[in-house]
Parts: structure tokens; C-alpha cells; sequence
């Protein structure tokens, strides 16, 4: 990792750096001279930080009292960063406090991260103790003060130039600091010192503030007896997906994804996962759309335990009936039951299989249509044509096809030069010979899209009647014979 | 069995299939055409098909009379209209123009032919659809059935753009073929296309016997931009005389 400023320093560095005699705080030339195959990497405080809450959120699984450490800044140096986890009446849960700490060790190296874990009675002890303490004795004894006096000054989380100050003057070590009046540490360095070092010793009181996850709406059931049967599955579910959508309902939340868990008697859990177009909280809506993939759920030797969680959520305000049916809504898709047919088709075909059209302002013909979600409301200006037969000359062109090919497709045509519409052209290995034609239009790309030639349209119409959107590409300079595509179809 | 037994059972048979209720039709714009279907128009609530043609590129017009009907329903009815289609290069300025306001079309792409059966099937049951459509590779005589009395039972017109010929179960199929249209007047040849000229089948409509070949009745049909209406063609014959006025042509 490797701090921004210049000269640039080394913020920290991996086991393998370290073997080849990087350190920290070297400058990034000199790291280089050492050993020219090492890897920089930018530091990134602002994920380091964002890592670290992640893990105070899943060390909620040892204590419900667990914070990220925010007593020294993250980006100060190596091993400033940290946890703090209140395990008060919880190690018994997991043996003890060695197993404990064992547990979350090999799981934060599951993670690939390297991490070191102490328990003491403070803090500030463990703290200590983590970074400076013997690694093969984690747990200090209660009241060992001893121990930690042996330790040096910087494990008082004093910022360097404290540290520094304190190593001038021959305080080496937390036992050289607690030895001292503290009216003269106080005087010479702030209360940084002995304030650290009544916390240490549990004088001062250290709050921990621990982090509350913002729970996720979620119900469980838990049930005496395993269940098996489909219908007490069902039963289950439905019953959840009520407390559920009154949860949310409160909350005013709609959900946008459901993942229902099943934890099966054999431990393994399977999971039944939908997503809604909007944000919809219909227990009668969410069921029908759960009820498809619940018949699939294999129960095994039976269930213990069936969760219903929302992981995705939107905003949805309370809905209020409106006397005039599809009135003010407008035209959209906004029929309660069309968005259940949109949820039903998207939970099953994939939502990115379905969609809307809208126009947008764009020269080209592929791309003048934009593509929109079936829950997406559409960009402004898309007016209003529930009149329907109206003419309009609004953003859709009068004369284009009814089929447009994504690419067009090249043809082979006899036209007279230099731009007249071809007299025949071949399409998939077949002739058309033309009678009518319309045209040319040209049509160009937008001045920030100049790489592309303009093309010259023409509307036909064979012998038989079938009408194309041929269009040659460029205008004939006299040399090369310009080269003619087909792209879509007329009704 | 002579012909009163037959018109009985026939009308028996027209007893069980809709007890005591009278079908609603929406006039397909074109009076010959609405004098021809038994209903007055185009039966709503009901499973239609239109025959798409096999070759290549020639289904623009069985597509665009699609289009045309299912304009007029949606300027009819609320909600949008359900397409199921196999390919996905639908223009929607192409639609626009024959009648059908793209921002009305909810367009559905299975990846399966039975998924794109199913998904009609479950349009068909959605009130709040204006209309369904969707084009099907097959469709057995047990999926149209289902289709019809799902759209019976829910009031939604499915118009089904199937590439072969089925049984008697739709009420109307209707095969669309180009036709080659008349150049605006006083235009030379090579010069202009007119007005999307459609020759039109009404190939299947029951209680309406076919003759020999299979045809009910047939049409030369135009789709007429300005009013945004089917109109019938004239024939050259009966083209009113437009008198040929020397200096005022049309440039271009």
C-alpha cells in the first residue's frame, strides 16, 4: 500500500514485502531499488474504513456489541486500524475466550485477511495487547498490569509525535509513563497519555459505541417439530409474508426482491428467491409470485425454520383507491393486475426479457428507441396517446418500418450512379426487382458521432408488392461504387 | 341428415359454448369487412389469428394489419397491450404509424416457444391488458383452446400470429399479403410508393361458410396515413379521372 504525497511512502506492507526487507514508511524509489518486482498498490482509506464496518457487522455474530475503532484514524499507520468487540458474557457461548478468539481468527483468515486479537480487561489493554502483546498468550490475565508495562509507549494510542516526544525524554515504555505524576505528563504532553493510561488500567471508563445494523425487514418461524408437508410450508409462508408486508407497511416500504429461507433438519438451508418489477407490499401479490418456486422447495427430512427477508426495498407511500378507475394514472402500465402479470412474466422469463419503448432524440433510426423496465417510469415527454387514432407528428417519424434489423444487412443492388435508387437488388440469395421507390432521405449521425458515413434511404417496393428501407452508404465519389444495406421492413 | 337437423345442432352446440352472453365487437374501420364478420366486427374477448407467411421478410404486412387492430383496441380500451414476440427487432416508429402508441406496448421476449405460449396465456387472463398478441411457431388445437376460452372468460382479445393453419377454435384468421400499391398521381414509374396496400383473407370465421379454397371473403385493403384508417383500395378502373394538367407536377 502506498500513501499519496511526495515523496511517496510506504503505509503498509504484506508478509512477502516484508520478508525482502520492505518496510513501512519507505519511499516508494527506494522500495523499488530493494526489489524491482514488488507490486504497488494506491492506499484506499475510504475502503479500508467501509471493510472495517463490514467486519464490526458480521463480529455480530460473537457480541451484539461490537464498533469499528475509531480512536486513531485509520490511514495514521499499519495496524491503526481495528475492532473492538464486547464479548462480556458472550465467550461462554463459544468455550471461552481462547476458542473465541481462535473462531474469529481463522475466520477472518478465511476472509484472507491477516488480523491479530487479544482479550483483556479494558479497551485500551486489548488494544495494546493485539498490536504489542506475546501473540502465543492472547488472553492477558484479569488485572495483569504487569504485562502490559513491559510494553513500549506507542501502545498508549498516542499519535507519533507524542510518541516520539515521550521516547526523547527516555519514557520508553508504558511502565517508564505510569511511573510518573501525572500533573507533569499532563503539563508537558496533554491529558493524551494519562488519560490512555487510566483507561488502560480501568480507571477511566472507555465507551464503546457499538454499530446497529439497519435491520433488514425480515419474519421467522420456528417450529417444535420439523415440517414436511407442502401445505404447512405454505401455511408457513403466507403467514410470514403478512407480518411481513405489515412490517413494511409501517415502515413504508415496498419490496423490490424476497428471499425466503428454509432451514432444512440436516442444517443446509435453501432459499426461494423472487423480485417484483416496483416496489410492491400485496401479500396477495407476493404470494402468488412466491407460490411458483414454493412448490420446488425440496423439505428434505423436514424444516426447522422458515425466514422471509426483504433484502431489496423501495419506497411505497401509502396508496390511497381513487374513484376513477385509470383516469389519472394515465395510460402506463399502472393496472394493479398488469403489474402482477409483469412481475409473473419477469420472475420467470428474467425482467430483462420485457420492456417498453420510449423515444428518444437521436437521429439514427436504431437508435431514435429507447428501452425501458416495465416498473420504470418513462423520461419526460412521452405524451399522452390514449386517444389513440389520432394522427401525431410527435417523436416517432411517419414513413419507417415495422421491422428494424439491429444490423443492417448488406445487399448486393444495381443502381444507376451517382443516386438514384437501385433497379434490383439480392437479399438472402433472392432478387427483387423494384417498381416503385421513394427517397432519398439522408439521414446522418449527430456531429459528435462524425465517424460514421451518412446514408441515403430509400423506401422500395418489388414486383410482388413487399416494401424495403434500403439505404447506401456514403455518396459515390467517383471511384470506389458505394455499397448498399438493407435495414428493415415495411408493413 | 338433412338441413334442419344440422342448423339445430349447430345451434345447440352455439348454446353450449356461450351460455346467454352476447359478444362484443369493435368495427375493424372498414364496413365492407364489418358487414361480413357475423358480429359486426371484430368479436372482442375471443382468440383471432393471423397467418404469418414463411418466407423471408415477407411478414410486414400480417405484422402491420396486427398493428392496425391492435391500435384501434388500445384506443378502445385502457392498460397496455401484451406482445409476446420471437424476434426482437419490432420498430416502434413503425408501429407509431400504423395507429399503435408505442408507449402502450409491453413487450415480452421468452427465450422458449412454450414460454411465449405461456405468456399469452397469462396476458389473455389480465384484465388490465387492452389486448394480446404474440407470434407462436406451434400451437396445438389443446393451447388455442386454452387461449380462447381464457380470453372468453376475461373479456382480453388475443390475436395470435401463427405460422401454420389451425382448427375451427379461433373465431376469425385472417391471411395478409403485400400488394403492390398505387404511386401517388402524376408520379412516374419508379416514382413513389403509396399508401401500404394489403391484400386481405379472411381465411376462417365462424358461422361464415368458405368456399372451396378456403377463402371466406377477400379484400384489397389500404392503410390511409392521414386519418389513420383501413380504407379499401380502388382498383385502377375505378380510380376517379384526375385531370392531367400540364406545368403542375409535383417536384421531385
Amino acid at each position: 500500500m502506498v500513501g499519496a504525497g511526495a515523496p511517496r511512502r510506504r503505509v503498509a506492507v504484506n508478509r512477502a514485502a516484508a520478508a525482502v526487507g520492505a518496510k513501512v514508511g519507505q519511499t516508494v524509489a527506494d522500495a523499488r531499488a530493494m526489489a524491482p518486482a514488488l507490486r504497488l498498490f494506491p492506499a484506499d482509506p475510504a475502503a479500508d474504513r467501509a471493510l472495517l464496518a463490514d467486519l464490526a457487522l458480521a463480529c455480530l455474530c460473537y457480541t451484539p456489541w461490537s464498533a469499528v475503532d475509531d480512536s486513531v484514524a485509520v490511514d495514521a499507520g499499519p495496524g491503526t486500524g481495528g475492532l473492538w468487540l464486547d464479548i462480556s458474557g458472550c465467550a461462554h457461548l463459544l468455550g471461552g475466550e481462547r476458542p473465541l478468539l481462535r473462531d474469529l481468527l481463522r475466520r477472518l483468515r478465511r476472509y484472507g485477511l491477516a488480523a491479530r486479537a487479544a482479550v483483556a480487561d479494558t479497551p485500551g489493554a486489548a488494544w495494546a495487547w493485539a498490536r504489542f502483546g506475546d501473540p502465543a498468550k492472547p488472553c492477558l490475565a484479569s488485572g495483569d498490569f504487569a504485562s502490559l508495562a513491559a510494553l513500549p509507549a506507542a501502545a498508549l494510542r498516542l499519535s507519533p509525535d507524542t510518541v516520539a516526544g515521550l521516547g526523547r525524554l527516555g519514557l520508553k515504555t508504558v511502565g517508564d509513563i505510569a511511573g510518573l505524576p501525572p500533573a507533569g505528563l499532563t503539563a508537558r504532553f496533554g491529558d493524551g497519555p494519562v488519560r490512555r493510561l487510566a483507561g488502560m488500567r480501568g480507571r477511566v471508563e472507555e465507551p464503546v459505541s457499538p454499530c446497529r445494523p439497519v435491520a433488514q425487514p425480515r419474519s421467522c418461524l420456528r417450529f417444535t417439530e420439523p415440517i414436511a408437508l407442502a401445505g404447512d410450508v405454505e401455511a408457513a409462508a403466507r403467514q410470514l409474508l403478512a407480518d411481513l408486508c405489515r412490517d413494511l407497511g409501517i415502515r413504508r416500504l415496498g419490496v423490490r426482491r424476497l428471499d425466503l429461507m428454509a432451514v432444512r433438519v440436516d442444517g443446509t438451508r435453501r432459499h426461494v428467491v423472487v423480485g417484483t418489477g416496483r416496489p410492491n407490499r400485496d401479500p396477495a401479490h407476493l404470494w402468488r409470485l412466491l407460490a411458483g418456486p414454493l412448490g420446488d422447495l425440496d423439505a428434505g427430512f423436514g424444516i426447522d425454520m422458515v425466514c422471509l427477508s426483504a433484502p431489496e426495498t423501495g419506497p411505497l407511500a401509502a396508496h390511497q383507491g381513487t374513484l376513477d378507475p385509470g383516469g389519472a394514472d394515465g395510460p402506463g402500465v399502472s393496472h394493479p393486475s398488469v403489474d402482477s402479470l409483469c412481475d409473473a412474466l419477469g420472475n420467470r422469463l428474467g425482467f430483462d426479457r420485457m420492456w417498453r419503448f420510449a423515444p428518444r432524440q437521436s437521429h439514427l433510426p436504431e437508435r431514435a428507441v429507447l428501452r425501458l423496465s416495465p416498473g420504470r417510469e418513462g423520461p419526460q415527454g412521452v405524451r399522452d396517446t390514449k386517444g389513440g387514432g389520432a394522427p401525431d407528428a410527435g417523436p416517432w417519424d411517419s414513413r419507417r418500418p415495422l421491422r428494424l434489423f439491429h444490423r443492417p444487412e448488406a445487399v448486393e443492388a444495381v443502381a444507376p450512379l451517382p443516386d438514384s435508387p437501385p433497379l434490383l437488388f439480392r437479399w438472402r440469395r433472392q432478387i427483387h426487382r423494384i417498381v416503385h421507390a421513394e427517397g432519398p432521405e439522408r439521414i446522418g449521425a449527430e456531429w459528435w458521432r462524425r465517424d460514421e458515413a451518412d446514408r441515403d434511404y430509400y423506401c422500395v417496393e418489388d414486383e410482388a408488392g413487399r416494401r424495403f428501407w434500403l439505404f447506401r452508404e456514403g455518396a459515390y465519389d467517383g471511384r470506389t461504387l458505394p455499397r448498399w444495406f438493407l435495414h428493415g421492413i415495411f408493413p | 341428415m338433412n338441413n334442419i337437423t344440422l342448423e339445430q345442432l349447430r345451434g345447440q352446440i352455439a348454446a353450449l359454448e356461450q351460455p346467454d352472453r352476447r359478444i362484443e365487437a369493435m368495427p375493424t374501420g372498414l364496413a365492407d369487412v364489418d358487414a361480413v364478420l357475423p358480429w359486426g366486427g371484430l368479436p372482442l374477448g375471443a382468440l383471432h389469428e393471423v397467418l404469418l407467411p414463411a418466407g423471408e421478410g415477407e411478414d410486414g404486412p400480417a405484422v402491420g394489419f396486427v398493428t392496425v387492430l391492435l391500435g384501434r383496441l388500445a384506443a378502445r380500451q385502457d392498460g397496455p397491450v401484451l406482445w409476446v414476440c420471437g424476434r426482437d427487432d419490432l420498430y416502434a416508429p413503425g408501429l407509431a404509424a400504423l395507429g399503435l402508441p408505442p408507449e402502450r406496448i409491453l413487450m415480452v421476449r421468452p427465450a422458449r416457444a412454450a414460454d411465449a405460449l405461456r405468456a399469452l396465456e397469462e396476458g389473455v387472463r389480465c384484465r388490465g391488458l387492452a389486448a394480446v398478441t404474440g407470434d407462436v411457431w406451434d400451437m396445438d388445437a389443446t393451447a388455442r383452446r386454452r387461449l380462447h376460452l381464457a380470453a372468453r372468460d376475461s373479456g382480453v382479445t388475443a390475436l395470435v400470429m401463427a405460422r401454420h393453419e389451425g382448427d375451427g377454435t379461433a373465431l376469425t384468421r385472417w391471411r395478409v399479403e403485400a400488394a403492390v400499391t398505387e404511386p401517388p398521381p402524376g408520379q412516374a414509374l419508379r416514382q413513389g410508393v403509396g399508401s401500404w396496400r394489403w391484400r386481405l383473407t379472411l381465411a376462417h370465421c365462424r358461422g361464415r361458410g368458405s368456399d372451396g379454397e378456403g377463402v371466406v371473403a377477400r379484400w384489397l385493403v389500404e392503410w390511409n396515413d392521414e386519418t389513420h384508417r383501413l380504407r379499401l383500395a380502388s382498383l385502377p378502373g375505378d380510380r376517379p379521372v384526375v385531370p392531367a394538367v400540364p406545368g403542375i407536377r409535383r417536384a421531385g
